[in-house]
């Protein structure tokens, strides 16, 4: 079998160094770096239907069911994404693996479905005290702990589409997940909002 | 900048919708039996509200889902929200 193998390339490959500058520079308010290739599961059930118990036995965690809202077991994350659907986030690793035991658990539903779609979005993990006050330069949330409590949203930062995932009360900063076409303009727009907390403009690339 | 109440998600700002057109105004079941007058009535005509319309809008940057608004077309207030298949609330 001839199969060529294209290696992988994740969409902030090229602004890793930058954010690595940024981060030294911001001696520890900010940590910009991108969490590449996630493991991506779009679910899609009918919410307290048939189909959600066995897919939460197959993933080992509870799919939420309030909007806005999130569950984690493990190394897994299971995010709200609409009231049938949910994105579930696993090690990268998983890939197949997840996508497989789901298919399994859901096979003989008729109204529900599993796709993989890790390489639609990547994931920018924007850490550190100033986390909340630098995503606030582009996103109407209000990011506080006490307004966000659902710990995720999907809406719009620096005018690019994204899912914003709180990393839990011990760690603060968010995940965000951006689709891989706007991906550069994120990176391009955190790099040039953190420049604050840096005092040196990084950018261009 | 109006803040719409996703029925989801709650109040968001409104450059995450999409507007819809008028809600409640349904797809024939069968065009094919309509005469043309009656189909040009359903394409066409509309009603030009001055008060509270109900409009479908979707939360398209959330979780992107269509719902319905009362939104009174004299200054923008947007009186409720309701899900698609609720009935259009009363807004006196």
């Amino acid at each position: 079998m001839t199969a060529e193998s294209v290696p992988r390339h994740s969409p902030l490959a090229h602004a890793a160094e930058h954010f690595r500058t940024v981060t030294r520079l911001s001696g520890g308010a900010l940590r910009l770096a991108e969490v590449p290739y996630l493991t991506q599961l779009t679910v899609r059930a009918e919410p307290g239907g048939p189909a959600v118990p066995g897919a939460e036995r197959a993933l080992g965690l509870r799919l939420p069911a309030e909007p806005n809202t999130l569950t984690r077991h493990g190394s897994r994350t299971a995010l709200w994404m609409g009231p049938d659907e949910w994105l579930v986030l696993a090690p990268p690793e998983e890939a197949g693996g997840l996508e497989d035991r789901l298919r399994e658990a859901l096979a003989d539903e008729e109204s529900a479905a599993v796709a993989d779609v890790s390489g639609q979005r990547t994931t920018v993990l924007v850490g550190g005290p100033a986390s909340q006050e630098l995503l606030a330069r582009g996103c109407a949330l209000d990011l506080h702990p006490r307004a966000f409590r659902g710990g995720c949203a999907q809406t719009t930062l620096a005018h690019a589409p994204v899912v914003l995932v709180a990393r839990g009360a011990q760690k603060p900063g968010f995940w965000v997940l951006v689709r891989s076409s706007y991906a550069g303009h994120l990176g391009a727009w955190l790099l040039d909002a953190a420049t604050e907390y840096t005092s040196v403009l990084v950018r261009e690339w | 900048m109006l803040l719409i109440a996703c029925p989801w998600c709650g109040p968001r700002d409104e450059a995450e919708f999409h507007y819809g057109p008028e809600a409640h105004h349904d797809h024939p079941a069968d065009p094919a039996l309509l005469s043309d007058e009656e189909w040009g009535r359903y394409l066409f005509f509309h009603d030009n509200t001055h008060g509270p319309r109900a409009e479908r809008c979707c939360h398209s940057a959330g979780c992107r889902r269509w719902f319905h608004t009362v939104r009174d077309t004299a200054h923008h207030e947007i009186l409720a929200v309701h899900r698609i298949g609720e009935p259009k609330p009363e807004t006196a």
